[in-house]
């Protein structure tokens, strides 16, 4: 667990010192320049920090879904897109952009505002399946009902790309491939509120995700409320996905390479595989991100496809080293 | 039994005979002349009205918005989806294509229908594609008429601004609204960074061999811009919004044309069609970029 901490915080403090440009620290933190003609300050504070802190947050918080979705319906494929709150966010960028919606409140703009609303919306429809059952939920009813949210969903964002013209489609296409370069901190604050409830549900989950792994009814037996602990695991890691993805984009294979990395690593028990998967995958989102905005510089690559790029054959390894 | 069918094989045959002479009859004449043409370009569409055969279009692409008159004339899709059927409904006698739309073209081909390929490339190109385009459809003079009137306008805007300092300028084609994110910006070559060099801009991009850079805010902070344009078209912006959309770019105050208040807004559809309303889109250019010129 320490080690994860140390990689985590390394990474925090060494990703924004690197970029396609050479900065010195010493100007960066010279406070006898003013600021608007610090161009080393402001590529630090408003270029690199942001996009390490959002890096950060959306790594852990697509990486806790990622875990608790795979416990939640037992199904090591799970992930944060497999019931459709991702795609419920991407359907509310898509609108934004398609249909141009220009407005704002407290600084967050019109595109990851509606994507939120999106998830909101997903995680509405799913949580109301959840409930249409009486006797808590069935994991493979949640998981058929999600999948098929997930796919109606998909066709409706289809459907919206359909309407829209050239330049628009070409922007929702980028949008789709993820991208942490948020240039300001007041999307990071608002992703944080949603994401700090999530947290708190994440707390009260690790042992008793650790029971429903083995099954709801041996779980119940133990003295779990198995319908409360789901709803709130559903819930929980359905914000943080919303937030995570209206931040930055459906990034993809964090959420379901993590977790699962983690596992190879420290074993099954939910009170380290939760902890751990998140700064794990704070680290390896920022490790992602600095690998996109270098490695073509001064171009960059979109970060969803550094992700699989990097993960892909990670993961292949660890398996197969294993197995 | 047998001779439904070569009776039937006798009509055809017929059928065919007469076509072809009525063909041939037409061929001497008007086939070199289309009188119903399907235009799926929206530049190519502004160079047959610009010409003077606007009366001959049948059809245009969803995407045509200019000349007004275009209004009255019949959808066929787009570059993407491009209505065949409908399209073939228009009996149109030369169907101008994007060059990539290769199932399109086979379909056409298939049909006979005449086409004449489209080739988005610089602006020297613009007025290329008007002249060979003009003689296809017959019309040689007056296509070749309306190109050197243009080369002349563009021609007199760059003499406008010679000599001028040329301020390092970044040319923005998209951004997200409300935010410095997803900022898409002409690269080292294309029509519009033909048209900001013509306009006395020097970009801040050139030297990256791509039409289309997605900027990160790093870049833009390292590359200093003096001035940046911001087009927009379509329906994108609101003119009550301009004022807030750039106000955006003051996140950046490092940025010389944040500082000395030289980010400018441009809206219109001009900057993305390049057909003979690049002059405007030029002039548009010069003037916000060498406002003294034009005193």
């Amino acid at each position: 667990m320490a080690g994860f901490g140390t990689l985590a915080l390394a990474a925090c403090l060494f990703a924004p010192l690197v970029g396609s440009t050479r900065i010195h620290l010493s100007a960066v933190f010279d406070r006898s320049m003013p600021y608007a003609d610090n161009i080393d300050a402001q590529i630090f504070f408003v270029a690199r920090l942001p996009r390490v802190l959002a890096a950060l947050l959306v790594g852990s918080a697509l990486a806790l879904s990622g875990v608790v979705f795979q416990a939640l319906l037992r199904n090591p494929l799970a992930s944060p897109d497999t019931l459709g709150v991702s795609a419920g966010a991407s359907l509310g960028a898509m609108m934004a952009i398609t249909f141009t919606f220009s407005f704002s409140l407290l600084g967050i703009s019109a595109v990851p505002l509606a994507s939120f609303a999106g998830s909101l919306g997903a995680l509405t429809i799913v949580y109301g399946l959840s409930t249409a059952r009486r006797r808590g939920t069935s994991a493979i009813v949640l998981l058929l009902g999600g999948v098929t949210v997930q796919a109606l969903l998909s066709a409706v964002i289809a459907f919206v790309q359909y309407l829209a013209d050239f330049t628009q489609t070409f922007r929702n296409v980028r949008w789709l491939m993820g991208s942490l370069d948020v240039a300001s901190y007041a999307p990071i604050g608002a992703a944080l509120v949603p994401m700090a409830i999530a947290w708190a549900g994440f707390a009260t989950l690790p042992r008793v995700l650790d029971l429903i792994s083995l099954g709801s009814e041996s779980a119940a037996a133990r003295g779990v409320n198995v319908e409360r602990t789901e709803r709130v695991a559903l819930v929980s890691a359905s914000l943080a996905t919303g937030a995570a993805v209206s931040l930055a984009g459906p990034v993809s294979f964090v959420g379901i390479i993590v977790p699962h990395l983690v596992r190879l690593i420290v074993g099954a028990d939910h009170r380290l595989v939760l902890p751990a998967s998140a700064l794990f995958g704070g680290a390896f989102l920022i490790g992602c991100d600095l690998v996109a905005r270098t490695i073509i510089a001064p171009l960059e690559l979109p970060v969803g496809i550094v992700t699989a790029i990097i993960g892909g054959p990670v993961f292949l390894w660890l398996l197969f080293r294993r197995a | 039994m047998a001779a439904v069918p070569s009776r039937v094989r006798v009509a055809a045959v017929v059928v065919l005979v007469v076509l072809a002479v009525a063909a041939t009859g037409v061929g001497a004449g008007a086939a070199d002349e289309p009188r119903r043409i399907v235009s799926l370009v929206p530049a190519t569409t502004e160079m047959l009205f610009v010409m003077g055969a606007g009366d001959r279009i049948a059809g245009v692409s969803t995407y045509d918005r200019f000349p007004p008159d275009v209004a009255r004339i019949p959808k066929v899709g787009g570059l993407l989806d491009p209505d065949v059927e409908r399209l073939l409904s228009l009996k149109p006698d030369l169907v101008i294509v994007y060059d990539t739309q290769t199932d399109l073209k086979r379909q056409l081909e298939r049909a006979r229908i005449p086409i004449f390929r489209y080739v988005h490339r610089g602006l020297p190109d613009i007025t290329e594609t008007m002249r060979v385009l003009g003689e296809r459809i017959g019309m040689k003079a007056a296509a070749f008429a309306a190109a050197a009137r243009i080369e002349q306008q563009l021609a007199a805007i760059r003499a406008r601004v010679a000599g001028r300092p040329r301020p390092k300028t970044l040319l923005v084609f998209g951004r997200e609204s409300g935010t410095l994110r997803h900022i898409d910006a002409s690269g080292g070559y294309g029509f519009l960074h033909d048209l900001l060099d013509l306009a006395g801009g020097s970009d801040v991009l050139g030297d990256l061999h791509q039409q289309s850079v997605d900027m990160s805010t790093e870049m833009i902070l390292t590359r200093a811009p003096e001035v940046i344009l911001e087009l927009h078209y379509g329906d994108s912006l609101m003119p009550e919004r301009f004022d807030a959309e750039r106000r955006v770019w003051n996140a950046l105050p490092s940025v010389p044309a944040v500082r000395n208040n030289r980010v400018f807004l441009l809206a219109g559809d001009e900057f993305v069609v390049p057909g003979p309303r690049i002059v405007v889109a030029a002039e548009r250019f010069a003037r916000t970029l060498h406002p003294g010129s034009f005193k």
